[in-house]
């Protein structure tokens, strides 16, 4: 393994990642808002088929948004570490 | 025997940085052990101005611009993670609330009220198929009888019944539904109400069961 892969972000270089990161966050957040409002809306009327497929998606969507938060944690670590 | 080596970083006496005596004191210039920042530990000012161009209470308490910058961001970040395990909390409670709806079963069969009781374009307030949900029976014809669930399915309010207009009326926000099927005709509320399956036998009104709608 090269030196330059053990070399820690720098703050511009996290400040980038930490962009990219909210961008998947976001889009992950919004699906979750409209995936409650509209499995909501289809069990009031009577259709439960899809309330346990929604909750399995929502459960993957915060499965991704935790690793994400991890993972810029992780990097925050190896910087002080590295530091 | 003559060292040729130079350092880059200062003029510095090859004769006294020879192999034998470098790092004695006087041979090399003060700047060269002068403490060097990284770009992160340097704080810099929202003007990107140097520091000594700042205003002194700015100087007394600098904010690196950056580094609040990226904090912030940060913080976002986990408020958005929070945001998404609140979803996510939510989609649990539907599912349980399904899980509690389906282990209660089918709704039981409850007299609601005679054919003789009600003249046509009357209704009649029950709750079914427990005492927190309101219903409303309503006599269309004279062997024509309607039920539906008496919240409003925009906020809950409860609908009020207006045959001479043919519809249901929720006072709340306007909205109005259609006598007969118990569609929204007008005003928020985008689902139909809650109809509830009759049986007559005899001279009696029952209701047998609750059909949700979308």
């Amino acid at each position: 393994m090269s030196a330059s892969a053990n070399r820690p972000f720098s703050r511009e270089q996290r400040t980038t990642i930490l962009y990219g990161m909210l961008v998947f966050v976001l889009i992950v957040v919004i699906l979750q808002l409209w995936l409650l409002t509209a499995t909501m809306n289809a069990w009031l009327g009577g259709d439960d088929s899809v309330v346990w497929p929604a909750a399995a998606v929502s459960a993957g969507g915060l499965a991704l948004n935790v690793g994400l938060l991890k993972y810029l944690g992780r990097i925050e670590r190896t910087r002080n570490a590295g530091a | 025997m003559t060292d040729t080596r130079r350092d880059p970083r200062g003029p510095i006496d090859v004769a006294l940085n020879s192999p034998e005596r470098e790092g004695l004191t006087g041979t090399a210039p003060a700047s060269l052990y002068a403490p060097t920042f990284e770009r992160e530990q340097i704080t810099i000012a929202p003007d990107f101005a140097p520091a000594d161009a700042q205003p002194a209470w700015r100087q007394d308490f600098p904010i690196d611009w950056p580094q609040d910058l990226y904090v912030e961001r940060r913080d976002f970040m986990k408020f958005m993670v929070l945001t998404s395990a609140a979803f996510m909390v939510g989609q649990l409670w539907i599912g349980v609330q399904n899980w509690w709806r389906r282990r209660n079963g089918e709704a039981l069969m409850q007299r609601v009220a005679s054919i003789d009781d009600l003249a046509m374009g009357g209704a009649v307030v029950f709750t079914y198929p427990d005492e927190h949900e309101p219903c409303v029976l309503v006599r269309l014809t004279t062997s024509g009888f309607v039920a539906f669930g008496q919240k409003c399915t925009h906020l809950s309010c409860a609908v009020i019944p207006r045959p001479g207009e043919g519809g249901f009326y929720c006072p709340c926000h306007e909205g109005r539904f259609d006598l007969r099927t118990g569609a929204p005709t007008a005003g928020p509320p985008r689902r139909p109400l809650t109809r509830i399956v009759l049986d007559i036998r005899g001279r009696d009104i029952y209701a047998v069961g609750v059909e949700e709608r979308t």
